[in-house]
């Protein structure tokens, strides 16, 4: 895929290492507006590395980030404030209400409180959470935590949606409800969403594709071309075909 | 930075500490039998032994009750500042930490609006503790009670930005817990807040001038002045001094470059 600035989230040629020992190594990614893109890793590819440095917790050793149009280091906030965010581990205040917890959110973002009141009220009813909107976060089962976290992720109207393996600890039947939550926001709103995930079933109908391997983009394409190109039947024959050729590739 | 962007992240943060403080009453009252059990036991055990003479602020021979309270304030900031540096050591461990420093905002401004708002809730048990130990006739003037607010402000600050700077060097929560010990109790001690300097000079010249050094002894020597009605210029020089250099390296620590995740095996990849 072709980098585009005015894309969601353009990375090119990002690198980082820990130490000596490098992460990423010449990663580009791109994710157009209203596309859902699958990044397929194992668990040390280097996915929540490369979130981390697009969510500016970490800062890229080399490489350019634009977010929703703006340069994430030349313009953190304004590209920052185009990402919404659900963390591989949950990030809500157990102490407080899941209003409270959105309230919150609204605050850091700068919306002001009577905007922030309908927002939550419609981002509540939207996942049918208008009911627990009192609950304390302990309260809540993990499907509906995560629910509040993609609730939360849009109530600053991001153009860009970045989701970090969301779905680890769910049982089948919320992780899918998850999925078709995420795909309608992709559609509706035309946000470009980033999905990282070992789950395959997850991403089978990605618009896009990146496999990272070892800190590498080892392939990239449209899902369809993908399993066409390789004769797979689906993305899980294919990441495991493409992974353990590179396993291969290695040992000769 | 947007004004009205920076006063709501900060209304924000402010409220989150509010609601979780009120959420553990247990903290609050925990937080405030420490320094009680000093004033009502330890005080009036050593009244009779440690007799303190005119020193400045105070124009008469006061009640070791009356020396201590100022020290006990620091007390309460020390603990309080200490216990919110934990708190985000745990927030990131959990990951709210990450929710916090992704917000579009500088992170310099994030930090400084966490360790105010942590003083905020400082502030609060300093006055409540002031009221019980005003029934147990420790009664600075009334004027003191206002007076001593912004040097409360600025040691709390001080010692949560002291926290924060260990906060992001040190990488894993049992860690943190283990530094508090070897940070807590010899500031407390050897400092101004339990006996006066010239009385500790009598017995070890080394130890005074560690007291000397040790900023907590100045943020107390600010604060008894304080609510005493007088400045001390050079305990609040040396107080403003500590926290702007503890708070830069709290900021270059939680900086991208280097990462504010843990790294030693713990960097998530």
């Amino acid at each position: 895929m072709t980098t585009d600035t005015n894309a969601s989230l353009s990375a090119r040629n990002i690198n980082f290492s820990f130490g000596r020992k490098p992460v990423l190594d010449n990663v580009e990614i791109n994710v157009p507006n209203g596309k859902f893109v699958a990044l397929l890793g194992q668990n040390g590819a280097g996915k929540t590395t490369l979130f981390s440095i697009i969510t500016g917790l970490y800062a890229a050793h080399g490489g350019e980030i634009s977010i929703g149009g703006f340069d994430l280091r030349k313009n953190t906030q304004r590209a920052l404030g185009s990402i919404g965010v659900v963390f591989q581990r949950p990030t809500l205040d157990r102490d407080l209400t899941v209003r409270q917890n959105l309230r919150y959110f609204c605050n850091l973002h700068g919306i002001s409180a009577a905007d922030a009141h309908k927002r939550i009220d419609i981002a509540l009813a939207g996942y049918g959470l208008s009911d627990l909107h009192k609950r304390k976060v302990t309260q809540l089962s993990g499907g509906q935590q995560r629910r509040v976290e993609l609730a939360r992720a849009t109530l600053h109207d991001p153009r860009f949606l970045l989701l970090d393996e969301p779905t680890v600890g769910l049982d089948h039947a919320n992780r899918m409800e998850f999925v078709s939550n995420v795909k309608a926001l992709c559609k509706e709103r035309s946000l470009g969403v980033l999905w990282a995930t070992h789950l395959m079933d997850e991403v089978e109908d990605a618009d896009y594709v990146y496999i990272l391997h070892h800190g590498k983009i080892l392939f990239e394409g449209g899902s369809e071309d993908l399993l066409e190109t390789h004769g797979k039947n689906s993305i899980a024959e294919l990441y495991s075909h493409l992974t353990s050729k590179q396993a291969d590739a290695k040992i000769l | 930075m947007n004004i009205n962007h920076a006063a709501s992240c900060f209304r924000g943060i402010l409220a989150r500490e509010s609601l979780r403080f009120l959420n553990q009453r247990a903290r609050f009252f925990a937080a405030l039998v420490r320094p009680l059990v000093w004033l009502f036991i330890f005080a009036a055990g050593f009244r009779s032994v440690l007799g303190v003479s005119i020193i400045p602020p105070y124009q008469t021979y006061v009640l070791y009750e009356e020396y201590i309270t100022p020290g006990l304030l620091g007390m309460i900031m020390l603990f309080n500042g200490m216990q919110s540096s934990l708190s985000m050591v745990y927030d990131r461990e959990m990951g709210s930490m990450r929710l916090l420093l992704v917000s579009p905002l500088p992170r310099w401004f994030l930090l400084l609006s966490k360790l105010l708002a942590g003083v905020g809730v400082a502030l609060l048990q300093v006055y409540v503790f002031l009221l019980i130990a005003w029934f147990w006739e420790v009664r600075p003037p009334v004027a003191g009670y206002f007076m001593v607010i912004p040097a409360l402000i600025l040691s709390g600050l001080m010692l949560g930005a002291l926290g924060l700077m260990l906060s992001s060097f040190v990488t894993q929560l049992e860690n943190f817990a283990g530094v508090m010990n070897f940070v807590i109790f010899p500031m407390f001690f050897a400092s101004s807040a339990l006996y006066p300097l010239w009385r500790v000079r009598d017995s070890s010249e080394m130890l005074y001038w560690i007291a000397n050094l040790n900023p907590f002894t100045h943020a107390v020597e600010f604060v008894r002045f304080a609510l005493y009605l007088e400045f001390n210029w050079q305990a609040g020089l040396i107080t403003l001094l500590c926290t702007l250099f503890f708070l830069a390296v709290a900021i270059w620590g939680y900086d991208p470059l280097r990462g504010f995740l843990p790294r030693k095996g713990g960097a998530a990849a």
